[in-house]
């Protein structure tokens, strides 16, 4: 195997530990439609990975595979370690594997206060019964778990909105309270999923600064999918490159922006 | 200035996640308690009990029931009806099998009994969804309603097929069977509610009320931050059914006294309760009292006016009650979807600046 | 042949016929589906309230007299005219097609982009508004309608059938009406078709049920079309409403019928017109045969009450697209 290689330090002194996440060949279809076409790559402990490609380039597909929505045809993934088995999506966000969406998905009836709850329910253990009495239990651990999505909620500056309904949010607040959800789950893989997409330069500079602090002080390991180049090569460590449901390029920000495959993708080749 | 929150501070996560948080309102619950417990059964007549309150009551659990499906699960039912039917046919047998154990225990059973079928009918929901599974929850409306029509075990193989609710006591006093008074009549369905009542805010308060409100408003989204949606809709449906199955028992045992489940437990129930949560608001456990009370109340009052006072016939009065019932389904839909209940907390947060609302 | 086969033959055949009354009401619930999204819960409420409306128009009956005798103690009932069928249907058309304009004005327009559960429990609140509506203008009491339709056992049919079976075998007994239903739901159907595929408004109507946005860019107005199809969906209930009127009179139990016409759906998918027949021929004969071999024998009958729910459920649980709808492939 090739990343055989430990731990190492990144020029601004994060460490970024062994292989998370491996994915192994991984081919998906569609009934005829190939979606993604025979892929492999690997995540790192503690870093953040961009994956990038025109659109439908089958990015948003590879984090539905990541994250157990879609069950590829051929092909491995490896956590932690260990192959993972075909597994309902619940169960990988279980593993903790926690994901913002491209199109908000939040759940526009709750407040914000529930809907960074709904992050902890993997973390909740108490039965009907015990809840349906709210005494003991239940209830100490419903504020344990309110007193981790408080330091969420500031850590994002989200306090002010915490009793709003999600619906009545402006959009850049939406996708914020959404990162918020993902984080609650102090996830040891987050996804995110165009995270900048639709935003100003001020707001997409605010959610470039919760990404970079979530990873390094929560130590998160981070994938994710951005169009918005600057911001992927400020961001990431590594950077999958896809098009057409093919890997064509992998590396560091420097190596990808200087490899001929990737320039002809964006900036289009004619195709013989 | 009758109206006011200011002062009043949550200092702990317990104080930020009760029932009321404001004072006012505290206060006002516990005087309606009062009044409910201690001064309604002292005053209360046979008319009363049998023309609103104890329907109010029944349906009230009905409508939380349901609430908790559809207004906090997401999942449409239109079977509440048979759902009422199971819980009726169970406390009758298990009252004329076991003649020795306490009412309320048989009731709680029959509850249980209901949660049980729910589940069965429940199972479908994890494939089907929306008004698929509305649909589809029609098939337990009628089978179950045939079920009990037709097989003459479930009726104790009476001669006219119907059932009766033989005399039953708590503590002494008389609650079920045709010389029951009306004070033992509201008490008993009282109680229930407002266990049922507390049950259910507790439930939908904490985790397993997100984990329904995540599979309501984004099911798959809230499969992938980790809700099992079988567990979630199953839980749903079972503890739906529980509070439908105490409402369909005491619907039979202490209010109708004698039911046949075609007429007692038919698809108009089913309506009625899903109408009462519409107009009293989705996803409130407030809202379902609300519906109730307004449902129970509004052709007892049309009743009044046009026959008592105006005199029409009694078919032209029920007519217009579907025309006003069907209206106000669709306004209610179009201009407020969260019912009386948000009617209500909009009132209150106008009250709350009241009389300087700027 | 056996005699037991020759009547499960002719149950059989009874089935289908009450099939394809399923299939008229199902019709409905299909056209306003695809275009609109909407589960019209109403339809069958559509087809009662057209039937009271027909019979009330060539009864010549005063409209709401109950109402007006309640309210102004007079005793009016009827204008003591008499109007051709022909013309009385055309006039109920012409109801259909206003209630379809009051319902785009005042419901669909301000629920536009609402949940689809919203919207059906809509339609339930329309259904009990117009039950209401309808007894209130023309009552309540079953009526009789009849337009001139063939009634009763072909006798041609009996008798050219006897020579089938045995000692006990009269011949198949089938009702003159029920054929005249089928023909008249094969006439509607291909009819629709001919709408949907060769005119301007069909075109849009597809292209509606396509894709709502796309629709509208290439300037298709939604509400005409809206409009269009609930008023083609009332006529379609007018139909079916005529049909069962004639056979069982007017009254409240037809607005039941849209209840059967639900699994129907569920069986063929909300979004076919095929499917919406087949599976109304085959809830039909299905309810039929199982009430006939295993119902009435065994359970002790009355099966049709459920038995097409269940089949229908069952049906759900192992393809829950239905039998002619599309694989659904979730997005997030």
């Amino acid at each position: 195997m090739k990343d055989t290689i430990d731990s190492y330090v990144t020029a601004d002194g994060r460490t970024i530990g062994g292989v998370m996440m491996e994915m192994k060949n991984i081919t998906l279809r569609f009934g005829g439609v190939v979606a993604i076409k025979d892929i492999s790559f690997d995540i790192r402990e503690g870093e953040i990975r961009a994956i990038i490609g025109p659109n439908g380039a089958g990015k948003s597909s590879m984090l539905n595979v990541i994250s157990g929505f879609y069950h590829p045809q051929e092909g491995e993934v490896w956590f932690r370690g260990e192959r993972r088995p075909t597994m309902k999506p619940h169960n990988v966000a279980r593993q903790g594997i926690a994901r913002t969406f491209q199109n908000i998905a939040l759940f526009n009836g709750m407040s914000v206060l529930d809907n960074v709850m709904t992050g902890r329910l993997t973390q909740m253990k108490t039965g009907i019964i015990a809840q349906s009495l709210w005494y003991g239990r239940a209830q100490k651990e419903e504020f344990q778990n309110r007193e981790i999505v408080e330091k969420i909620i500031d850590f994002l500056e989200i306090q002010h909105i915490r009793k709003t309904p999600v619906g009545r949010l402006p959009y850049g607040l939406k996708k914020r309270v959404e990162l918020a959800r993902a984080l609650a789950a102090e996830p040891k893989l987050l996804l995110l999923d165009e995270p900048m997409a639709g935003m100003n330069v001020e707001e997409k500079e605010d959610m470039s600064r919760f990404i970079l602090d979530a990873n390094d002080e929560f130590g998160t390991t981070i994938a994710l999918i951005e169009h918005d180049m600057g911001v992927v090569m400020d961001l990431s460590d590594r950077v999958v490159v896809m098009d057409y449901g093919k890997k064509i390029g992998d590396g560091t920000p420097e190596e990808v922006r200087n490899n001929q495959a990737v320039i002809d993708a964006y900036l289009g080749v004619a195709h013989d | 200035m009758i109206y006011r929150e200011s002062g009043d501070y949550s200092t702990t996560y317990a104080q930020d996640s009760q029932t009321f948080p404001i004072r006012f309102d505290r206060y006002r619950f516990y005087a309606v308690v009062f009044v409910a417990y201690c001064i309604i059964p002292f005053i209360i007549n046979d008319y009363w009990a049998s023309a609103i309150f104890v329907p109010f009551l029944i349906y009230a659990i009905a409508a939380i029931g349901l609430n908790i499906l559809t207004g906090f699960c997401g999942q449409v039912s239109l079977g509440t009806g048979g759902f009422m039917a199971v819980g009726g046919y169970s406390v009758y047998k298990l009252m004329t099998s076991f003649p020795d154990v306490n009412i309320a225990i048989h009731v709680l059973l029959a509850g249980l009994i209901t949660a049980g079928v729910g589940i069965l009918f429940g199972l479908p929901s994890l494939r089907i969804k929306g008004f698929y599974l509305a649909v589809a929850t029609l098939a337990a409306q009628f089978f179950l309603v045939w079920l009990f029509n037709r097989v003459p075990w479930f009726y104790n193989y009476s001669a006219s097929g119907m059932i009766n609710s033989p005399e039953r006591t708590i503590f002494g006093y008389i609650v079920t069977g045709p010389s029951t008074e009306a004070w033992a009549k509201y008490l008993i369905c009282l109680v229930f509610l407002t266990l049922c009542a507390v049950l259910a805010r507790n439930m939908t308060r904490g985790t397993l009320g997100r984990k329904w409100m995540a599979i309501r408003d984004m099911d798959i989204a809230a499969e992938i931050i980790g809700v099992d949606p079988l567990k979630a809709k199953l839980s749903a449906f079972a503890i739906s059914s529980f509070f439908i199955g105490i409402a369909g028992a005491l619907f039979f045992a202490v209010y109708l006294g004698a039911a046949e489940a075609g007429d007692s437990f038919g698809i108009t129930k089913s309506f009625l309760v899903l109408f009462m949560i519409i107009i009293g608001g989705l996803g409130s456990i407030f809202g379902s009292f609300a519906g109730a009370a307004f449902m129970v109340l509004m052709p007892v009052l049309l009743k009044n006016v046009l026959v008592g006072q105006l005199g029409w016939a009694t078919d032209l009065a029920a007519h217009l009650e579907f025309v006003i019932v069907g209206a106000l389904i669709i306004i209610f839909l179009i201009m407020e979807p969260h019912g009386l209940a948000q009617l209500w907390r909009l009132a209150k947060e106008k009250l709350r600046l009241w009389p300087f609302p700027h | 042949m056996p005699d037991q086969f020759l009547f499960a033959i002719e149950v059989m055949i009874n089935g289908l016929m009450a099939g394809v009354l399923y299939a008229l009401v199902a019709l409905g619930f299909v056209l306003i589906f695809k275009s609109s999204g909407i589960f019209n819960y109403a339809q069958g409420v559509f087809a009662l309230f057209a039937a009271l409306t027909l019979v009330g128009l060539q009864e010549g009956q005063i409209p709401f007299s109950h109402l007006i005798n309640a309210i102004f103690g007079t005793h009016i009932h009827h204008f003591g005219w008499h109007i051709h069928s022909v013309i009385a249907i055309a006039m109920t058309v012409a109801v259909m097609v206003l209630l379809a304009i009051l319902v785009e004005r005042y419901i669909l327009r301000h629920l536009v982009n609402q949940p689809d559960i919203i919207l059906f429990m809509a339609t339930i609140g329309l259904a009990y508004f117009m039950e209401g509506f309808g007894d209130l203008m023309w009552g309540s009491e079953i009526k009789t309608l009849d337009i001139g339709l063939p009634q009763g056992g072909s006798f041609w049919i009996e008798e050219n059938t006897a020579w089938l079976g045995g000692e006990n075998f009269y011949g198949f007994f089938i009702d003159r009406l029920d054929i005249v239903a089928a023909i008249v739901a094969a006439i509607l159907v291909l009819a629709l078709t001919l709408f949907s595929q060769y005119t301007k408004q069909g075109r849009a109507l597809r292209a509606v049920a396509d894709d709502h946005q796309a629709a509208l860019s290439v300037g298709i107005s939604l509400r005409y079309i809206w409009v269009l199809v609930w008023a083609i969906a009332g006529i379609v209930a007018l139909v079916a409403g005529i049909m069962w009127g004639s056979k069982s009179g007017v009254q409240f139990s037809l607005s039941l019928i849209a209840l059967k016409a639900l699994p129907v759906l569920m069986l063929g998918g909300f979004t076919s017109i095929p499917g919406a027949i087949v599976g109304g021929l085959i809830i039909g004969v299905g309810e039929k045969l199982f009430e006939f071999t295993i119902g009435a024998p065994f359970l002790g009958g009355a099966t049709e009450n459920w038995f097409a729910y269940v089949l229908a459920l069952l049906f759900l649980v192992f393809r829950p697209q239905g039998l002619f709808g599309d694989k659904i492939i979730e997005r997030v």
